[in-house]
């Protein structure tokens, strides 16, 4: 298996570290040619969505990537990930652009700033105990019928999936925990 | 400060990588920067070369002013206090500011101590011109590092010889055997155990940028590759003939810091670069202030 990690800013090396703990080889988008790249599945990771969003769209990714997700291809978003998927941003900057494939309503920096930063640990999908990294998290605040959700804190949808799309708020890539991305490769393996 | 707020504050420094962070002076000029894709503005009254300029005592900016680029702007917004001014710290604090530069460019207040930076929630980046400098920096709390360059120069010659000696003594540490890591511990005037860190991951602890007379995406990808983790751009933007333009061009090369012929493509037609001073040509060195 061989998957995408988009780095075009933020935390895309410590994707590809996890990915190399299970032996699962990665390679790195950070332009449009880099889209016709082999691959089964791509990851969005975290840092600024803003910057992501504006970086697809001067780059000439946006569109494709898009096309791409939208006829099923596998893709997990963390936190800013997880806005750049989203169709509706509550509260986006002025120019704010995204992805927007996943029926899910997103609300970015809903902790507030930094000193709103925190970690907790939770139930995911059936999985006990799983340590979570929220940095300037967004949660979702409202989700299609046909999504499905996958973890909460503190009443506050963190994790969702729709069809080939998994989202999370945290940032399992920060923790030694590989579980999530075991769950997302898992799916990839099962459609495959 | 707990371990755990020390973890989410190096964790945010993580999330910037591979970005821009842009000094700004004015809401619109961080609004232009979040536009053209900076990961994070630094809010201050006065750009460094205007502070070179000005001479005399340059303190932390006004609180009021501060606010007014967080309500601006989505992104982090940092901002910068003078080294050893743990007041000035505390009330960057109140505001919630995302992160405090401990910084030369501002009149030291303190020509001994820098801030207890454990004392405090909110994350500290703090300059640095070698690895001994940059472990006590981490040592004091500091949650992310950057070169000190010579900030309002718009020269990067310096920028450039402390990421390289930086990097250099990391490689040397990597090399050497338990008893010779006691010695350079000693050497590097830094605690043991933070040498060992480095030695055996071949890295900082922290996120490492660069910062300091970056004027050009040519010069962000010269400090990408020599191992940067992302750039900050100070005078470099504000000072230039079509601010917008540029801003977005060095984002892309921060990106794209390898691929020659988009840095060509981004280096086109971006106006009028900041003048700039060469190193040799400057009374007042900044990246001499704290050690």
């Amino acid at each position: 298996m061989r998957i995408g990690v988009l780095a075009v800013q933020g935390a895309f090396i410590e994707h590809r570290h996890i990915l190399e703990k299970l032996d699962v080889e990665s390679l790195e988008l950070r332009q449009l040619s880099d889209l016709n790249e082999e691959m089964d599945g791509i990851i969005i990771p975290g840092g600024e969505s803003t910057v992501m969003g504006k970086l697809l769209n001067d780059l000439g990714m946006m569109e494709p990537l898009k096309a791409k997700i939208e006829s099923g291809f596998p893709v997990f978003g963390t936190c800013a990930g997880m806005i750049l998927l989203a169709k509706d941003i509550v509260n986006p900057t002025e120019k704010q652009v995204n992805l927007g494939t996943m029926d899910i309503s997103v609300r970015r920096n809903a902790y507030g700033r930094q000193l709103g930063s925190f970690h907790a640990v939770t139930e995911f999908a059936g999985m006990q105990e799983i340590p979570m990294t929220f940095i300037r998290a967004p949660y979702i605040e409202e989700t299609a019928p046909d999504v499905e959700v996958l973890a909460q804190v503190d009443g506050h949808v963190i994790a969702a999936r729709q069809d080939n799309q998994l989202v999370t708020a945290f940032h399992p890539e920060l923790t030694e925990d590989t579980r999530i991305h075991e769950y997302f490769l898992k799916y990839i393996a099962n459609k495959q | 400060m707990t371990n755990e707020r020390y973890t989410l504050n190096k964790e945010l420094a993580q999330m910037l990588k591979g970005g821009v962070i842009m000094d700004v002076t004015t809401p619109q000029q961080a609004k232009i920067a979040e536009e053209a894709g900076a990961c994070a503005v630094m809010a201050l009254e006065r750009i460094p070369a205007d502070i070179r300029a000005a001479g005399g005592v340059s303190r932390m900016s006004d609180p009021k002013m501060i606010k007014g680029i967080q309500e601006a702007v989505s992104i982090p917004v940092m901002a910068k206090c003078r080294i050893g001014h743990f007041a000035e710290a505390q009330i960057l604090e109140a505001i919630e500011i995302d992160y405090i530069d401990e910084s030369e460019v501002l009149s030291p207040a303190d020509d001994v101590y820098h801030i207890d930076k454990t004392q405090f929630k909110v994350p500290f980046v703090c300059g640095a011109k070698d690895l001994g400098e940059a472990l006590r920096r981490i040592n004091e709390g500091a949650a992310m590092i950057r070169t000190k360059g010579e900030p309002g120069t718009g020269d990067v010659v310096q920028a450039v010889r402390h990421m390289r000696l930086i990097q250099s003594q990391i490689r040397r540490l990597t090399s050497m055997s338990k008893d010779e890591l006691f010695d350079a511990a000693k050497n590097l005037q830094v605690p043991y155990d933070l040498v060992v860190y480095v030695a055996e991951n071949g890295k900082l602890p922290v996120v490492n940028f660069a910062a300091g007379g970056v004027a050009t995406p040519a010069d962000a990808a010269l400090m990408m590759q020599l191992g940067a983790e992302g750039v900050f751009v100070g005078s470099g933007i504000f000072k230039s003939g079509n601010p917008a333009k540029r801003a977005a061009a060095i984002v892309q090369a921060v990106t794209n810091y390898t691929d020659a012929r988009l840095l060509a493509e981004l280096s086109e037609d971006l106006g009028e670069a900041m003048v700039g001073i060469n190193e040799s040509e400057i009374e007042l060195l900044m990246a001499e202030r704290g050690k």
